[in-house]
């Protein structure tokens, strides 16, 4: 009985539920649970952090046991962890929170974590241009639009375009604002009544493949 | 003396992720684990700090909120997928995190979404001005491109016509998109290489 | 073999090296570019020129160190109108990893600007919530924020003493990488009537196009571009402004890519159908 699938069919209906009337209902106590609820949310959802972490450092951990391919760079990722676990727990004992301006850990976040994380994305830089120049084929009428579009709107929307025409700038303002605005609400609302349908029998308990 | 090691860290490190567009070495492959580790690092101690302690450990020691042992009990039943005889348990906690985001999608999407956007859908095409012309294509553009979505397999009368205009309006969204993408991408590498020129090799003023 | 058809199967470094030089030679040479602002951003800076003084200006950090060329000009940008027009930015934060960021940014300015803490500026830094958050600063902003980014208590700073919540507040400017703008308009919009202004990055920006018309946002700012048309109407080119050459000419390096290799293309095609002919 416990095992089944009864007992969470019935949390998520009843918190759903809850979630809904506290929306028209907004005095107490409904616009509290919804406050609480939404707390809640984030508790629990702080301890899947740990199944996540659990499963990466998991998986490098048994790499570097096997001796497999590449286990020294395993072996860095779990030193980076463990060095930033403790820098972070030594200076939240040394300053009260590891987010001090002045705490080692602040200074891993500017000179590790900032110039990684940005220079992995600018990288996309450089494939993005690979690409457009081995991918991005008029093939058909709808792919030369795209294309057309995608090539008025690098130009309009840089000051060189500026400099090409003054039209030019104000032509793709306008295809921002008209045509491609109509088809990104298209699609918005397409999705957002999708979503709405799915959340809706989420709550009734007739989607159920979360569950699985 | 610390920011300077500093920037001359994160030059390595950024000119190591770089050397991968030669190819793939293994100074590209030790910024990129170090990178997956130091962040995984710090999450848990941001999940700790701005989370578990706060939400959970300060108001039930501090203001004995008992009733918090209830999410703390959803949130350590979560971990029961670490023992499989026992994992079923995992599945009310989320129940209760896919009840919250279902209801949210109930409420929040129709007041904030669905209706605003509805609405505004409904301009006026009266007169013949340069206007008109726009709220026209407007209404146009987004009905066909509903129609698109939820009608592409139908292959008759209007219903073809209007999901074929809707992929137009769709593509020239996808271009824009695209256009866009570049200009996000090409600035990232602007900050990146303004760093190394200004921050570290001071070429820059 | 035709020229065309060679070229189309050059090594894709060669790629890389031509769009490391437009990046790099314009950042040099610095040649000058027009910056001319285009009406979503000049919504945002007239809509801020237009408040009355004194007024208090929510700045939400909802970014990351990803995302930095893009929003750290536009947040300095929009520091320098706010503390010149008196009104008074509330800075808070949605993304843990770009707190730094906004204390980053807040703190330069505001020493340039000679602007004082917890009179004129305060930083209320990060806290966990989210929508539970967005909604709550509907009811009372001390349920979520009972002290600043140092644990100061809030009723300790001038400013703060009237704040209770969204109608304490002039305008919301969010500083936005990712869907987190999503939520401000969905609940601080939709039901609480919040003003709302967006910068976000080039890759979100198009989607935001339809709450501009809708009226759901003020107005918006999209990527570097956007942060340098914003440095252009405070008056103060900056970072923005200096990457727009770099930001020119890599993409007409990357249009003339796309033009080459659609000639390859079309002369791959012809000479395929030619044999198939035979």
């Amino acid at each position: 009985m416990l095992k089944g699938k009864g007992i969470p069919i019935f949390i998520t209906f009843l918190v759903g539920m809850i979630m809904i009337v506290s929306f028209f209902i907004p005095h107490k106590p409904f616009g509290d649970i919804e406050k609480i609820s939404l707390n809640w949310y984030s508790i629990i959802a702080g301890f899947t952090m740990l199944l996540g972490v659990d499963s990466l450092i998991g998986m490098h951990f048994r790499k570097v046991k096997r001796k497999d391919e590449n286990w020294f760079f395993s072996l860095v990722l779990i030193f980076g962890f463990v060095a930033t676990v403790v820098v972070g727990i030594i200076e939240t004992v040394r300053f009260g929170t590891a987010f001090d301006d002045k705490s080692y850990f602040t200074y891993i976040y500017n000179y590790f974590i900032v110039p990684l994380q940005t220079t992995m994305f600018s990288l996309l830089a450089f494939f993005i241009a690979s690409a457009a120049y081995r991918a991005f084929r008029a093939r058909n009428f709808d792919a030369t639009l795209l294309l057309i579009t995608a090539i008025i709107v690098m130009l309009g929307r840089v000051p060189l375009g500026e400099q090409i025409s003054p039209y030019l700038p104000k032509f793709t303002e306008w295809i921002m604002q008209v045509p491609q605005m109509a088809a990104k609400r298209g699609i918005g609302l397409g999705i957002s009544l999708g979503a709405l349908g799915v959340s809706i029998r989420i709550i009734l308990g007739i989607e159920r493949s979360y569950l699985s | 003396m610390g920011t300077t090691i500093g920037i001359w860290i994160a030059a390595g490190l950024t000119l190591f992720i770089y050397s991968f567009l030669y190819k793939d070495n293994p100074f590209y492959k030790f910024a990129e684990h170090l990178y997956v580790g130091i962040t995984a690092g710090y999450w848990l101690i941001y999940t700790w700090a701005y989370v578990i302690q706060p939400m959970l450990l300060d108001p039930m020691i501090k203001n004995k909120e008992f009733v918090l042992l209830i999410p703390a009990f959803f949130g350590i039943i979560m971990l029961t997928r670490w023992f499989p005889n026992i994992a079923w348990l995992s599945r009310w906690s989320i129940a209760f995190t896919v009840g919250i985001g279902a209801g949210l999608g109930v409420t929040g999407a129709i007041q904030g979404f669905i209706l605003p956007q509805v609405q505004a859908t409904l301009v006026p095409i009266t007169g013949f001005n340069f206007e008109t012309f726009n709220n026209f294509l407007i209404i146009f553009g987004v009905l066909t491109t509903l129609i698109y979505f939820y009608f592409s397999k139908e292959q008759k009368g209007v219903l073809k016509w209007g999901s074929k205009i809707g992929i137009t309006f769709i593509m020239v969204a996808f271009g824009a998109s695209f256009g866009y993408t570049v200009m996000a991408r090409i600035s990232l590498l602007i900050g990146r290489i303004y760093f190394l020129l200004s921050d570290w090799l001071k070429i820059l003023k | 073999m035709n020229i065309f058809l060679k070229l189309l199967k050059v090594d894709r470094r060669f790629i890389y090296i031509f769009i490391a030089i437009v990046v790099i030679l314009p950042l040099l040479l610095k040649p000058k570019f027009p910056v001319v602002p285009s009406q979503p951003v000049k919504d945002v800076y007239n809509y801020i020129e237009n408040l009355p003084e004194g007024s208090n200006v929510m700045i939400s950090i909802d970014y990351d160190a990803a995302s930095m060329p893009e929003q750290q000009p536009f947040l300095e940008a929009l520091l320098r109108q706010l503390f010149r027009n008196k009104l008074k930015p509330i800075l808070i934060v949605q993304w843990q990893l770009g707190a730094p960021l906004g204390t980053m940014g807040l703190e330069k300015i505001a020493k340039e600007m000679g602007a004082k803490y917890g009179v004129d500026y305060i930083n209320l830094g990060y806290r966990p919530g989210y929508v539970a958050q967005i909604v709550g600063i509907g009811k009372e902003i001390r349920d979520y924020f009972k002290v600043d980014y140092r644990n100061v208590p809030l009723d300790s700073f001038p400013m703060m003493k009237n704040v209770h919540n969204y109608n304490d507040i002039a305008l919301l400017v969010g500083l936005e990488a990712g869907a987190t703008y999503l939520v401000w308009i969905e609940y601080a919009g939709g039901r609480f009537k919040q003003k709302i202004a967006l910068a976000l990055n080039a890759v979100s920006a198009p989607d935001a196009y339809y709450f501009y018309q809708s009226g759901q946002i003020v107005g918006l700012v999209g990527g570097m571009k956007g942060a340098a048309e914003y440095e252009v109407l405070v008056g103060k080119p900056d970072l923005a402004v200096a990457g727009m050459a770099s930001q020119s000419y890599s993409h007409l390096v990357i249009i003339l890519f796309i033009i080459l290799g659609n000639i390859a293309y079309f002369i791959e095609k012809r000479t395929k159908s030619k044999e198939g002919g035979k």
